[in-house]
C-alpha cells in the first residue's frame, strides 16, 4: 500500500502535522484489553449501580420503568437499522425513511397535531428547540413557562435563551397546577410562546384548553410537553389548542440508560411545518411510479441552508424512534389505551394507599395519571435511605429542583409496579417516616428559589 | 435487497388484533371518569396500527432488508467516520446496571455509572490534551452550540460582549446553523490555494474589528482531508484578538495519538462519540458530542459535571454529580447525557488502548492515502481529479468536474450508479467549495481487498460511461425503488399517512 501511495512509511503520510505539533509519546491511557477482559471490567461497574432490576423503583421525573417487550431488541439490534447513517441515499435506505414516517403518523395520531418530525434528541432541548422556533415564528422574544414543566426543560430553555437572545418568565403552581390568573397576568404582545406541561411534574394534568386562552389571546405559540404515555387517556395537545407538542420520548419502548440515549417528539400544526427542527420523512415516487421516501424539506436544514437553517440539529435519534414505533405497534389501539388505564387506576390506588400512612399527605389533589406527589412528615433524604434498605427507591425528592416542595416525594407508577409492590412501599415509607418524625429538616436556605443548585447527597 | 412494493404498518392493521397481554391491573376498576374528569379526557384512542406480534416482526424485518448499512459493505462516506461497531460494546451497554438504571438515582448508588463517566471524561481529556471534559452534548452540533454559549460566557465574564464567529468556506453545515442559534453573525473566510486557511482573508477579518471577535470554529483536518499546517499561526492571530478557537471533531479519528486539539492551541473541542469511538449511527442517532475545553473556559462548562472526591480516613474516591457551578452555562439536555453511548466508547476505548487509538488513525490515514492513490491512477485521475493534491489524512474530496463536462455525468449519477454496486457512495457535493464534489473516508475498518475493490468499481462506470453514459444517468437499477422525486417531498410534503 505504501508503494502505492509513493511513500516508505506511514510516519510520512503524517508529515504534513507540523513537528512542535507532534504528541511524540504514547497517549497515557492503559494498554489494550481483550474482549472478555473488557466485558469483566464493564461489567464490574455496572454491578456497582442499584438498577430497577436489583431494586424495586418508583422513580420517574421524566423517565420510567416500563415494560420494553422483547421484539424492541430483537428488531432494533439488526444491523440494517443499528448500523447506517443518516438516509442521504434514499434509494437504499428505504426501510429507515418508512420507519421515520410510521413514526410520524403515530406521533401525530398520539398528539392530535397534523404534523410530526422524526425525532430530536430528548425532552428538554425539545422544548428550548420549540422556543426558537416560536421566535422565528412570531418575531418575538419572551417566554411564559409554567413552574410545572419539568425542571430540566426550564434550564435548558434558559441555557439556550442567553443564546438566541429571549427572556422567559415563569410562572408559579397553586394546588398543584399552573397558577391560572398568574399566568393571564404574565403573557402579553411580547410573549413567543406560553409553555406548559402536562402532566406537569407534579404529576397533576392541566386544563391546558383552559390556561391556553392566554396565549390565544396575544398571538404567542402555545407549546405542550406532555408524557406520551399518558396519550392514551388524555385529551392530545391538538384538540386543546396547542400549536407544539413535544417531549420526552423514553417511556415509548426505550431503556431507562441513566438518562439517554433516548429521543425528543415534536409535532406542530401545518402553519409551522417550514420552521420545524430536525428530520422529517416524506411519502412520494421513484422515476417508474413506485413509492417510496425521502427526507423532505431538507431546505430547513443545516446542510443545505447553513446560517440560515430553522435549527442546528441534525440527529433524528432514529433508532430510538424506531423503538418507539415498535413498541407501539406492540401495543396497538387497545392495547396502548388499557396500559393508560392500568396506570391510571394503579397510580389511584398507590395514592389513597400512600396518604393513608401517617405523617404523608398528598401535596395536591389534582388529576394524575401515572405519577403524584406527598409530602412527608420526616426529612425526605433521611427517609428515601431508610426504604432503600428494604430494596425500594421510593421516589424523587422533590427538594432537588422545588425548595417550596423540600419535603416532598414525587412518587411514580408503571405497569411494572404491582400492588404488592405498592402495599411495600407504603410499610416501609410509613415506617420511615415514623422512624424520622421529630426531626428537624435540614436547612434548605443554600438553595436558590428557582432550585438551580441541587443537593450534592454526602 | 427487498423489492416489494412498500406498504406501512398502518397498512396491515386490522380492526381487534394486537400482540401485547398486559397485566391485570390487581387494583380496584374504578371508571376512569371518575378519576379525571372528563373534559380533560381523549374520547377515542389514538389511532395506532393493529397487528399481532408475528406480524410486526416480518413487516419490520422486511423494512430492515431495504437498508443498506455498514454491516452490508463499504461505508466511505465523507466526515462520517462509518468504522466498525463492536457488539461488545452492545453486550456490555445492554447489562441491567446500565440499561435499567434509572437516571435520577442517589448518586451514592450509581457509583459505578459515575466512575464509567468520569474514567471516560479522563480518556476523552488525554486524547484531546485538554485538562476537562462534559460528556453532556447530545451530539456534535450540540457540542457546537455548547461551545458556542461557553465562548459568550467567558466572554461576558470579562465584561466583553464580542458578535462575530469566524468560520472557513469548507465548514460543516452545523457550524453555522450553530452561529446562529447562539445569537452570533457569521464571518466566512476563505480557503487557500493548499486547500488551508487563507491566512490573508483570516487577517483581515480580524483586523476589521479584532474586538467583535468571538471565535474561530475549525476543523483540523478540515473537510478537505487536509491537515491546516498554519494551525499555531491562526491560533495566535485568534488568542491576541481574544476570541476563543473552536476544534469541530468531526475529523478526529484522522489524527488519534498523532497530535492534539489542545496541544494545537484550541480552547473546545467536541467529539463525535457515534463517529471516533465506534458508537453505531442507528440510522441517523443516537450519537453523543462531549466537549472538551481549556482552563479558562473550564468554570463555565454545563452542569452537573461529574468528578471525584477522595476518600478520607482509608475510604476510598466517591463519584458525584457537581451542581454547585455558578459560573456554568447551566443545562443543555435533561439528566446527565447520552450514558448508553458513553458505556459503548469506553468499552471501545478500554479494547483499543493507547497504541489501538493510535494505529486506528494510522490505519485510517493510511486506507484513505491509498484510495486516494488507486483512483488516481485509473479512470477517476482525469475525470475526478483531487481537489487538492497533496497527501490527505483520513479523507479526501473529488471533483466531479471534468466527469461532467467530458461525459455528462454529474457526482450524483456515480454515486446512484454505485448503488449498483453494492457500495454506499461518499458523501456527494460537500464541501461546497469544491465543483461537483466527492468526500471520500474509508476508515480503518476496511481492508485493502475493499478498497480494491471500490477503486475497480469506479473504474468500472467511468468506463461504462465513455461508452453509454446513460446507463449512470439513469442509475440506479438494483435497489428497492429506484430515484426518487425529491422536489415534490418539498413542494407537496406528505409527512404522515391520512387514516380512515
Amino acid at each position: 500500500m505504501l508503494a502505492v501511495i509513493g511513500v516508505s512509511s506511514v510516519d510520512e503520510l503524517f508529515e504534513q502535522i507540523p513537528g512542535p505539533l507532534r504528541l511524540g509519546r504514547p497517549l497515557e491511557l492503559p494498554a489494550g484489553m481483550s474482549e472478555a477482559e473488557v466485558y469483566e471490567r464493564l461489567a464490574g461497574l455496572a454491578a456497582r449501580n442499584a438498577d430497577a432490576e436489583a431494586e424495586v423503583t418508583f422513580l420517574g421525573a421524566g423517565m420510567y420503568d416500563h415494560y420494553v417487550p422483547a421484539i424492541v431488541d430483537a428488531i432494533t439490534s439488526r444491523s440494517e437499522f443499528l448500523t447506517p447513517y443518516t438516509p442521504y441515499q434514499p434509494e437504499i435506505s428505504q426501510g429507515g425513511l418508512q420507519v421515520m414516517f410510521e413514526f410520524q403518523t403515530a406521533m401525530s395520531e398520539l398528539t392530535g397535531l397534523p404534523v410530526s418530525n422524526a425525532g430530536l434528541y430528548e425532552g428538554p432541548s425539545s422544548v428550548a428547540s420549540a422556543g426558537y422556533l416560536a421566535m422565528g415564528a412570531t418575531k418575538r422574544r419572551k417566554f411564559v413557562v409554567s413552574r410545572g414543566v419539568h425542571p430540566h426543560s426550564r434550564e435548558t430553555l434558559a441555557t439556550y435563551s442567553v443564546g438566541y437572545g429571549a427572556e422567559v418568565v415563569e410562572v408559579g403552581l397553586a394546588g398543584g397546577v399552573t397558577d391560572a390568573a398568574a399566568l393571564a397576568a404574565a403573557v402579553d404582545g411580547e410573549t413567543a410562546a406560553v409553555i406548559l406541561q402536562s402532566p406537569n411534574f407534579l404529576g397533576a394534568v392541566e386544563d391546558v384548553e383552559a390556561l391556553g386562552a392566554a396565549a390565544k389571546e396575544h398571538g404567542a405559540l402555545l407549546v405542550v410537553a406532555c408524557d406520551p404515555m399518558t396519550l392514551g387517556i388524555l385529551k392530545p395537545p391538538g384538540e386543546c389548542g396547542a400549536d407544539i407538542a413535544l417531549g420526552e420520548g423514553q417511556p415509548l419502548g426505550n431503556r431507562l440508560d441513566f438518562g439517554g440515549p433516548s429521543f425528543g417528539f415534536f409535532c406542530s400544526t401545518e402553519a409551522q411545518i417550514r420552521r420545524m427542527p430536525g428530520r422529517i420523512a416524506g411519502e412520494t415516487e421513484d422515476v417508474d411510479g413506485r413509492r417510496g421516501f425521502v427526507l423532505a424539506l431538507q431546505t430547513r436544514e443545516q446542510h443545505i441552508r447553513r446560517e440560515k437553517a430553522t435549527n442546528n440539529i441534525c440527529t433524528a435519534q432514529a433508532l430510538n424512534a424506531l423503538g418507539a414505533m415498535v413498541h407501539l405497534a406492540w401495543l396497538g389501539r387497545e392495547g396502548f389505551r388499557d396500559l393508560g388505564e392500568l396506570l391510571v387506576r394503579r397510580t389511584a390506588y398507590a395514592r389513597e394507599r400512600l396518604a393513608a400512612v401517617d405523617g404523608v399527605e398528598l401535596l395536591h389533589d389534582a388529576p394524575v395519571v401515572r405519577e403524584f406527589a406527598v409530602r412527608l412528615d420526616a426529612p425526605v433524604d433521611r427517609v428515601l435511605d431508610r426504604v432503600a434498605e428494604h430494596g425500594i427507591a421510593a421516589g424523587y425528592a422533590l427538594g432537588r429542583e422545588y425548595s417550596e416542595y423540600d419535603d416532598a416525594l414525587l412518587v411514580a407508577i408503571t405497569e411494572r409496579r404491582t400492588r404488592e409492590q405498592i402495599d411495600a412501599l407504603a410499610e416501609a415509607l410509613g415506617a420511615a417516616v415514623a422512624e424520622g418524625r421529630g426531626e428537624k429538616l435540614p436547612d434548605s436556605g443554600s438553595k436558590s428559589p428557582q432550585g438551580a443548585t441541587e443537593r450534592v447527597v454526602a | 435487497m427487498q423489492r416489494e412494493r412498500a406498504t406501512t404498518i398502518y397498512e396491515k392493521s386490522k380492526a381487534g388484533r394486537r400482540a401485547a397481554v398486559l397485566p391485570d391491573a390487581g387494583v380496584p376498576e374504578t371508571p376512569i371518569e371518575d378519576l379525571i374528569p372528563a373534559n380533560l379526557l381523549r374520547a377515542e384512542p389514538p389511532n395506532l396500527p393493529e397487528v399481532a406480534e408475528p406480524e410486526i416482526v416480518r413487516h419490520y424485518n422486511r423494512l430492515s432488508r431495504r437498508n443498506f448499512d455498514l454491516d452490508s459493505g463499504f461505508y466511505p462516506l465523507g466526515s462520517c467516520t462509518m468504522k466498525h461497531n463492536p457488539r461488545l460494546n452492545e453486550r456490555v451497554a445492554a447489562l441491567p446496571g446500565h440499561a435499567r438504571l434509572h437516571p435520577a438515582q442517589d448518586p451514592r448508588r450509581a457509583q459505578g455509572a459515575l466512575e464509567l463517566m468520569y474514567l471516560l471524561q479522563a480518556s476523552l481529556a488525554e486524547i484531546c490534551g485538554l485538562p476537562s471534559v462534559s460528556l453532556q452534548p447530545s451530539a456534535g452540533s450540540h457540542g457546537e452550540l455548547a461551545g458556542l454559549l461557553l465562548t459568550r460566557a467567558y466572554h461576558a465574564d470579562r465584561g466583553e460582549v464580542r458578535t462575530k464567529v469566524l468560520a472557513p468556506d469548507t465548514s460543516h453545515g452545523t457550524n453555522p446553523a450553530s452561529v446562529t442559534m447562539a445569537g452570533y453573525e457569521v464571518v466566512k473566510v476563505a480557503t487557500n490555494q493548499r486547500g488551508g486557511v487563507d491566512m490573508d482573508d483570516l487577517r483581515a477579518k480580524i483586523e476589521e474589528d479584532p474586538s467583535q471577535i468571538a471565535c474561530l470554529m475549525l476543523t483540523n483536518p478540515n473537510t478537505l482531508g487536509l491537515f491546516d499546517e498554519n494551525i499555531e499561526e491562526i491560533a495566535g492571530l485568534i488568542h491576541s484578538a481574544g476570541g476563543t478557537l473552536y476544534y469541530d471533531g468531526a475529523n478526529l479519528n484522522a489524527i488519534m495519538g498523532r497530535t492534539r486539539p489542545g496541544d494545537m492551541g484550541f480552547d473546545i473541542v467536541h467529539l463525535n462519540l457515534h463517529k471516533s469511538f465506534s458508537q453505531p449511527h442507528g440510522g441517523g442517532g443516537p450519537g453523543a458530542g462531549p466537549i472538551a475545553v481549556s482552563e479558562r473556559i473550564e468554570p463555565f462548562l454545563p452542569r452537573p459535571q461529574v468528578v471525584r472526591r477522595e476518600g478520607a480516613g482509608g475510604h476510598g474516591p466517591r463519584f458525584d454529580l457537581d451542581f454547585d457551578r455558578p459560573k456554568s452555562i447551566g443545562r443543555l439536555r435533561g439528566f446527565q447525557g447520552n450514558f448508553g453511548v458513553f458505556v459503548r466508547s469506553y468499552a471501545y476505548i478500554l479494547s483499543l488502548g493507547a497504541d489501538g487509538l493510535t494505529e486506528a488513525s494510522e490505519t485510517a490515514v493510511l486506507n484513505a492515502n491509498y484510495l486516494k492513490a488507486r483512483l488516481a491512477a485509473g479512470r477517476a485521475g482525469e475525470r475526478l481529479p483531487i481537489a487538492f493534491d497533496r497527501h490527505c489524512m483520513h479523507e479526501f474530496v473529488l471533483s466531479g468536474r471534468p466527469m461532467k463536462k467530458e461525459l455528462g455525468l454529474a457526482t450524483l449519477d456515480l454515486a446512484k450508479r454505485l448503488l449498483d454496486f453494492g457500495f454506499h457512495p461518499p458523501t456527494v457535493y460537500f464541501p461546497l467549495l469544491v465543483d461537483e464534489a466527492l468526500m471520500v473516508e474509508p476508515t480503518e475498518t476496511e481492508t485493502k481487498e475493499s478498497l480494491d475493490a471500490f477503486a475497480d468499481a469506479v473504474e468500472e462506470i467511468l468506463a461504462e460511461a465513455e461508452t453509454d453514459p446513460e446507463v449512470a444517468k439513469n442509475a440506479p437499477y438494483s435497489t428497492p425503488v429506484r430515484r426518487l422525486d425529491e422536489v415534490r417531498a418539498t413542494r407537496k410534503p406528505v409527512v404522515r399517512q391520512p387514516l380512515g
